[in-house]
């Protein structure tokens, strides 16, 4: 999505190239198209388009790609609730979206 | 097998309309397990989504015309991409209604058309091995379907991208104010009541008067930050929300207080630094909503915003409540 850019450099999203396989998995769910083939090997062409999603890590059969691991998602709503149960020592499950 | 209607009736409507707007928002939920369109066989294909009312209906109402099943999994009554994203919608549970629905049995292929946001949760390489069918991802929006069918079950680029239009913008904006009403009673409440301290101890009629104008600008501030913010979002400058809705607060406020009359120099700067920290506040809830935004950043954002927006409330306060005596 070009028309939407957010904070350049602080996604975690790895790409191991050795490991790859050329699948193309990673292509195909991508929801922001920021991987492409390049001969046999998936490639990142658009990093800070990565909103950690976490889709192509999940198809990639072989774990080549890292993604950040962390409960949540890009969600400020969710960030805070989550505090609050932690301090509260409530489980965890704040989000009703 | 219970069939599901490609049409929307008033009463679906109707509860779309609830669902956007909030109300009793964890009862959207169907029962799991298959459902058809039309009149399918052996041969139909098998669409596979949340058991989240606005998810089926978005299917279901673009199957027109077309023989297929819908199995439904259970997402608790969550949409598919937040499903994925938090592991309900997994591919473990994908083959656990493929295999309650006894789904081998009834259909003579085996490939299973999941929504392409399914992915976060469901590893399209596994499905074959834990029920026997495989996952083939198609288009983002349901209103694709037609045209990913029509091309021998294959999605474009623009099929496969998330987008995040005015109306997309726009139909998440009640439910995320619905969703601060609680907390704006409660201040709401506050604001009435330390507005009448002053110099006379206590005084209802200026708890009256100066609690309304406090609790517009709260109003205003809410607008701001979580309708105006999303509207002009691609057109605001700076990435980070708290950014963002700081702008509309500013502006919002500058507007406020420039239009109230007699009103001292401490009261005009406590209510716009109100209305700028509650923009700020609203502007940053909305990054949940967004195709868009990581979690990395939207912590990092939230570091600072989250400081100035607390900072900020509190020395609008204590200016509100010592403006009586100074002003």
């Amino acid at each position: 999505m070009k028309d939407f850019r957010y904070i350049d450099d602080t996604a975690i999203l790895k790409l191991n190239k050795d490991l790859c396989i050329g699948c193309g998995n990673c292509t195909t769910v991508c929801p922001h198209r920021i991987f492409e083939l390049h001969g046999h090997k998936a490639r990142i062409v658009d990093y800070n388009g990565c909103m950690e999603c976490g889709a192509c890590a999940r198809n990639c059969p072989v774990e080549a790609i890292y993604v950040n691991p962390d409960d949540g998602c890009g969600c400020a709503a969710y960030i805070i609730n989550s505090w609050i149960s932690r301090l509260r020592g409530k489980p965890v499950n704040v989000c009703s979206c | 097998m219970p069939r599901a209607s490609t049409h929307l009736s008033l009463r679906d409507h109707l509860g779309t309309l609830r669902a956007r707007i909030g109300i009793a928002r964890n009862q959207y939920k169907l029962n799991p397990g298959l459902y058809c369109v039309g009149a399918p066989t052996a041969e139909s294909p098998v669409f596979v989504t949340a058991n989240y009312k606005l998810s089926f209906d978005a299917l279901r109402q673009e199957l027109s015309g077309i023989n297929a099943w819908i199995l439904i999994v259970d997402t608790r009554g969550i949409n598919v991409w937040c499903a994925a994203g938090k592991g309900t919608f997994s591919t473990d549970e994908v083959a656990l209604q493929v295999n309650r629905a006894h789904l081998a049995e009834i259909v003579s292929h085996r490939e299973l058309i999941l929504p392409q946001l399914a992915a976060p949760g469901v590893a399209s390489h596994e499905l074959n091995r834990k029920c026997g069918f495989k996952g083939r991802f198609g288009p983002i929006r349901a209103a694709d379907i037609q045209d990913f069918l029509a091309s021998g079950n294959n999605a474009d680029d623009k099929m496969r991208s998330v987008t995040f239009t005015l109306a997309e913008r726009l139909i998440l904006v009640p439910v995320e104010i619905a969703l601060i009403w609680k907390l704006f009673a409660i201040i709401t409440v506050i604001i009435f009541l330390v507005s009448g301290i002053g110099p006379e101890l206590y005084s209802v009629s200026a708890a009256l008067s100066r609690g309304m104008i406090a609790g517009g600008a709260t109003v205003l501030a809410i607008l701001a930050g979580a309708l105006v913010t999303p509207i002009l979002l691609p057109w605001i400058p700076g990435r980070q929300f708290w950014l963002k809705g700081m702008l509309t607060g500013i502006c919002a406020g500058l507007a406020y207080v420039s239009a109230g009359k007699a009103m001292s120099i401490y009261d005009a700067l406590s209510l716009l630094i109100w209305t700028v920290a509650a923009a700020s506040y609203m502007a940053m809830n909305f990054t949940g909503a967004t195709p868009y935004t990581s979690l990395s950043g939207v912590k990092k954002e939230m570091k600072l915003g989250l400081a100035l927006q607390c900072t900020g409330m509190c020395v609008a306060l204590i200016l509100w409540i010592a403006s009586p005596f100074i002003g």
